[in-house]
Order: structure tokens, then sequence, then C-alpha cells
């Protein structure tokens, strides 16, 4: 069953040795991603730049089929993504979302797309939180942020910090669970919601 | 002056949808009002939600292609195109010339084919019930043109990853140029009923306004954008599937209102039929199907490619771990993104125009709410 073979996969104890996924293709590395992604190192003026600004901050400026991403520290996204507003034109906040990695120690990726019109050209921010970690919003950054996040905290419950409306977008208010978790299973649902209100046993 | 009674202080919450006929499906809009004007908004989504990103993972990459088709269920093959190039873009594979053409005239065509029912319920809103019966009329010919290619009317799921499933069928360049050949008059006469109608123009001018600044800051894209004078376009920006080849311009305006936007996707439409006019004249001999094999399984990493859907910049985010099952689907929606600004649109406006910015943002819930 295709259907039930990820959440099982994924729900086991916590993770106490890399046994991880069937990660067959890579060398065994260290309990990190099942295996590496072959980004190559992104070489540019706005690359030296932010990693001459932004110091430790900035762990990794890379590239991906052509797709260049910044890798930043958790406290370091915001202030990079204000200073590429600012200082670089990317006025354009395309889409804020997430990646959730529950065998890694900082269990999600947090994912942020910026897009300059007058540069012509896309960037992404990526930083790994911990579970329970509060990153910062980027509402004052950009507005659209508002509601991309409210859409990272329905669905992953990660709460920002400073959001001026922090509650579920899609998901019923009550709705106990994060549906995009890998701990949550595709058929799983809030039972005690279902039964209160739409008056039905179960909605399988 | 009397003194004050109950009617001076009114500050009234009034509760519009989920089941309201103008708000396009299932969108509940909860309204501050002072009489007519409107204080505020909050948009209460999510009636349509089906966790399309959770089915994602839960699919192979092949097995997802046709949910995509129930997001913009208006616009279906432009939602599987985004799909197509985004898998095909972590495959490092790209589709032949002839797949590539023939993706151009089916997304245009539904281009127009959403923006038809944009416009006919667009006008039934405001009070113009004409205009939705020519509006379908056309459409009708276009979905014909699905159904001979695909044998499905909406949810067409007319592309494979890597190229087509089906070769066109024997008429299919008949048909497309008579649509084409058809098609520009027919936009003669809605814009006939509608462009200088004294009451159409006075419900729409200045209505809903959205400066190119603002814009931007809410992350609005599509005719909104363009109707607020940015000459923005990703098929023009980041050309994918072959757009580059053909010639057609950006429709914009200054404005950024109601009327801007009607006007912008009134020549986005014409635009369209003269790409596929340029596209089905000698669309390429070849393969249909680019070298992706049987088992769709790209190598760990990840992307993030968009186009230019009829509502706005549709953006994929995909990651792969290296399995036959997507690690993470993202689906980066017009409609969601752009509904957000309807607050800033109608604050301060009239109760009235609510329903008028509703349609001209052109939102689908089933994109909305994924």
């Amino acid at each position: 069953m295709p259907d039930e073979q990820k959440p099982e996969g994924s729900e086991g104890p916590k993770p106490p040795a890399p046994v991880a996924k069937p990660a067959a293709p890579k060398a065994p590395p260290p309990p990190k991603p099942p295996a590496v992604m072959m980004a190559t190192p992104w070489e540019s003026d706005l690359a030296r730049d932010l990693q001459e600004r932004f110091g430790p901050r900035v762990t990794a400026t890379s590239t991906y089929l052509g797709q260049n991403f910044v890798v930043t520290t958790p406290d370091g996204a915001i202030p990079v993504l204000e200073y590429l507003k600012l200082e670089a034109d990317f006025d354009y906040l395309v889409d804020i979302t997430a990646v959730d990695w529950p065998k890694r120690a900082e269990r999600f990726d947090l994912v942020y797309i910026a897009y300059s019109f007058a540069r012509n050209e896309r960037v992404r921010i990526k930083t790994a939180i911990a579970a329970g970690f509060q990153p910062q919003t980027a509402v004052d950054v950009h507005l659209t942020a508002n509601w991309l996040e409210r859409e990272v905290f329905d669905m992953f419950g990660i709460e920002f910090a400073g959001h001026p409306d922090m509650r579920r977008i899609l998901m019923p208010e009550e709705w106990e669970g994060f549906p995009l978790r890998k701990d949550y299973s595709i058929i799983q649902q809030d039972q005690r919601w279902v039964q209160e209100n739409l008056g039905i046993e179960s909605g399988q | 002056m009397p003194d004050a009674t109950f009617l001076d202080s009114t500050e009234l919450v009034l509760n519009m949808g989920p089941q309201h006929p103008s708000t396009h499906g299932v969108l509940r809009v909860i309204l501050k009002l002072d009489g007519e004007k409107v204080l505020g908004t909050d948009c209460v989504i999510g009636y349509l939600h089906r966790g399309v990103e959770k089915i994602a993972e839960n699919r192979t990459y092949t097995q997802f292609n046709p949910y995509v088709d129930r997001m913009d269920y208006v616009a279906a093959i432009s939602n599987g195109l985004g799909y197509c190039l985004a898998v095909e873009k972590m495959l490092n594979a790209e589709a032949p010339p002839r797949a590539q053409a023939v993706r151009v005239i089916l997304t245009e065509l539904n281009r127009i084919a959403s923006h038809l029912l944009w416009l006919g319920t667009h006008a039934l809103d405001i009070g113009a019930v004409t205009p939705l019966f020519y509006c379908l009329r056309e459409r009708e010919e276009a979905l014909k043109i699905f159904e001979n290619y695909c044998g499905a009317r909406l949810t067409t799921h007319a592309f494979r990853i890597g190229g087509l499933q089906y070769e066109i069928y024997e008429g299919f360049e008949r048909e497309v140029k008579a649509f084409c050949k058809m098609f520009g008059p027919r936009v003669d006469e809605y814009e006939e009923l509608l462009t200088n109608n004294r009451i159409w123009v006075n419900r729409l001018k200045g209505v809903g306004v959205l400066p190119a600044d603002e814009c931007k800051e809410y992350g609005v894209t599509g005719p909104v954008l363009r109707a607020a004078g940015v000459k923005w376009d990703l098929r023009k920006a980041q050309p994918y599937s072959g757009y580059e080849k053909y010639d057609f311009e950006i429709p914009t305006r200054e404005n950024g209102d109601t009327y801007d936007r009607y006007v912008v996707r009134m020549e986005e439409m014409r635009q369209s039929a003269r790409i596929m006019e340029q596209a089905v004249e000698g669309i390429p001999e070849g393969p249909i199907m680019g070298k992706v094999g049987k088992v769709i399984k790209p190598p760990v990493g990840e992307a993030y490619v968009s186009i230019e859907a009829p509502k706005g910049e549709l953006g994929y985010y995909v990651v792969s771990d290296g399995s036959t099952q997507p690690y993470r689907v993202r689906v980066r929606p017009p409609s969601f993104v752009n509904l957000q600004a309807l607050d800033r649109m109608v604050r301060g406006g009239l109760i009235a125009d609510v329903v008028a910015v509703i349609g001209t943002l052109d939102i689908v819930l089933g994109e909305v709410d994924r």
C-alpha cells in the first residue's frame, strides 16, 4: 500500500540511530537527511556580499539546478530577507513554507522564496529550526508573509514570534494536530472534532 | 441636532458567505460595516481544503499528477503544466519540441477558458447578465477541444511528466485555427456590451484600487499586478515551454482599479489567441515524450518552478529524497496570495464594491484551500 508506507516509516520511536529511510543510493552519511543534495557553491557578487555582511549567520550560499539559495542560522533569515529587500531589490516575497525532517535534530526547514523584479532573479533562504523554536515573523518586512506564515503554523505547528494574527487558516480553529508533519498519517484526523462538528462517527 | 439614536452608532458585523453566489465558491468574508462603508474584513477559508500537499507525499510523482487539476479547476491545464515542469526540472529533462508546442496551445486555450468564466461571472456579479451566455458559448468551444484531445473537459490531466500521453487527434489544428479565427470578433462583441457601458464603467472605475508598490508588498501577481502598471509576466520574464518563440504583448494599465483589470484580462485573451495562432502553425514533428523513464525517481534535491497561470504566479516547490514519492510538494497558489489583499482593497469602500473586488481578484476557492 503506497498510502501507508511513509507515515509508518516515519512514525517509529525517536531517532536512536540513523536506521532511517531506505536511502540505498548513497553511502551512509551521518544522521543528516537520508542523502545529500548535490548543490554547488553559488559564486556571485550578491552571495559574497551576503557572506561578508552577515558572517557566521549565513552558513552557505549554494546553487542547485541553476537555482540559488542561502542557508542561514535561525536568527539570520529575517535580517537577510530584509537586506535583500532594501539593498538588493528583492521586493517580492513569493512564498514561505516548511519541510519536516523528523529524524533530524533541527526538525524543520523553513524556506523563504524572494524575487526581484529589477534583476529578474529568484533566491531561496533556508534555515533549519528545532521543534518548538519560534522564528521571528517576516510580516514586518513583507506584508504578504501574514497568511503564508499562518499556513505554515496551521500545517506544521511552527509559531512565528511577533506575528499579528497567529491563527490557523485552512484547518478549523479547534483542530488538534498539524497535518503536514511527517508523523501525521494521511488517514489521521481529529476524531473528536469530526464527531462534535459533523455529527458522524468518523470521516473515513 | 436631534439626540443620537441607535441608528447613529451602527457598527455592524455582517457575515457574507460561505453560501453566497458572489463569493465564487465557499469563501466566507466577515465584514465590519458602518452603514454602507466597510471598516474591515476577515476572510474565513479552508472549506475546500483537501490536503493536496499531504496527498502528494503519499503518492508517486506520476500518481499525484491528476490531483493538481483539482486545485484551480477552471485552469486545470495550467496546474498540470506547472507540476510537470517542476518534476522535469528535478529530473533535468525537457519535453520535446512537439510536446512543448501542444502544451502551449492547450495552456493558452485554457487561459482563455478561465478568463471567459471570470468575465461572465464578474459581469453577472455587477448586474450584467447577458455576457455570461456569450462567454459560456465560446468557453464551450474550448472545452470541446479539450474533450476531443484527452476525453475530459474540466479536470483534464492533459500532460505527463516528460511530455504528453496522447498524440494530437486528427483535425486538432483545424479546430484550433477555427477557434482563433472566431475568437477575436467575439471579444469585440463582449467589449461592445461592456467596455463603454456607463453602468459598467461607473461600477468599476476607481474601485478596489491596488497600486503597484502595494501589489508587490502583498505578493499579488497576474492581471492584478499588470493592471497596476508593472509589465511583468513569467512567460516573458522567465520563459518556459518555448514561450520565447512566440510574439505577444504583455498588456498593462496604470490605475490598478477594477476597470483596468477588466481591460487587461480582455487584452490577454486576444494575446492568448495570438500565441495559439503562431504555435499551431507548424507544430514540429517528432516524439511527444522525452526521456524520463517509466519510473519517475528524481535525485535528492529540491526545485522551485513557477508559471504564469491565469490568476498569477503558480509555483511548485518540490523536495525529493531520492524515492519514487515526493518528500514534499508545496504549491504556491496565486489565488490564496491575491485574496489576502482583499481587505486592503475593500477597506473604506462600499459594501456593494466587495462583490466587485472579489470578482476582479478572480479567485478559485479550490486553489485557495487546496
